[in-house]
């Protein structure tokens, strides 16, 4: 119980770190206050190494914990929304076992800025912001690709169960 | 495992397919003709692009100035926290915009003959 509950917090504590890392980085197709998803990272680590209730449970814990810290009024919602449809996906696309690691972690970047899309789309009551749809195609293809680079890595060289 | 990375390119592969065609489709066009403002999803107010004038658009607490000068608009101040809108500068052709999305605010360039382009109907 010790040992699951320090895991918890490394992956947390993980997520958070590079929630700053990704506040720094401003890609230019992005609405204010969304983000490119490298936390992202943590959550498909969890996704193959732990189990998809362990991926939920941490994806939830660092939105919280990201939003009380460096939140704005829409970062819970937009957080929230790109985190459970991203792994809603990645985790329906691991168990159809078509896809690497690579590719379900491309798909997840890639819903991670849908679920953004569409809570800009309901706070500005349009859908006119198809507009942003290609720029948020590219960025969570590429955001999805180097987590998914690294996350294939780190889940290579670690153990289960650490 | 090949296979699997066959997999990955196909779906990295078609995405960016993807958003190349919607870059193609939501390209600007020539110079507009109209900025129109919208709030909470209605439009609110439209400006022809080719009178220079200021506006304080808002109230009080949540405002923007847009100020439309030499055929082109800007937002050139704001309260909001992020400046996004600020940031965005100029713009002037057909299918431009600036968004303030702390004001739920989208302000577009327009051609005379409409929208070149709304998402809202397809
Ligand atoms: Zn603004």
């Amino acid at each position: 119980m010790g040992k699951q509950v320090a895991r918890y917090a490394l992956l947390v504590a993980l997520a958070m770190v590079l929630s700053w890392l990704e506040s720094l980085i401003v890609f230019p197709g992005l609405l204010p206050g969304m983000k490119v998803g490298l936390t992202n990272l943590v959550v498909i680590f969890a996704l193959y190494r732990m189990s998809l209730r362990d991926a939920a449970a941490i994806s939830l814990v660092r939105v919280l914990l990201v939003s009380m810290t460096f939140g704005s009024a829409y970062s819970f919602a937009y957080s929230l929304a790109g985190a459970v449809l991203s792994l809603a996906v990645m985790a329906g696309l691991k168990k159809l076992d078509k896809f690497s690691i690579l590719g379900v972690s491309i798909a997840g970047g890639v819903c991670h800025n849908m679920g953004q899309l569409l809570v800009a789309m309901a706070v500005l009551g349009t859908a006119r912001l198809g507009w942003y749809l290609p720029w948020l195609l590219v960025s969570g293809v590429a955001a999805g690709t180097a987590t998914g680079a690294v996350g294939g890595l780190v889940v290579n060289r670690i153990k289960p169960g650490i | 495992m090949k296979k699997k990375h066959r997999g990955d390119l196909l779906l990295a592969g078609s995405i960016l397919l993807l958003a190349g065609v919607l870059l193609f489709l939501f390209r600007p066009g020539g110079q507009g003709a109209w900025v129109v403002v919208t709030a909470d999803g209605a439009e609110i107010a439209r400006y022809p692009l080719d009178e220079d004038r200021t506006v304080r658009l808002g109230d009080d607490t949540d405002y923007n100035i847009l100020q439309i000068a030499g055929g082109a608009a800007a937002v050139v101040e704001a309260d909001c926290g992020d400046h996004t809108c600020v940031r965005t500068g100029e713009i002037s052709r057909e299918g431009e915009r600036i968004v303030c999305l702390p004001h739920r605010l989208i302000i577009q360039i327009e051609g005379g003959d409409g929208p070149v382009f709304d998402a809202s109907a397809g």
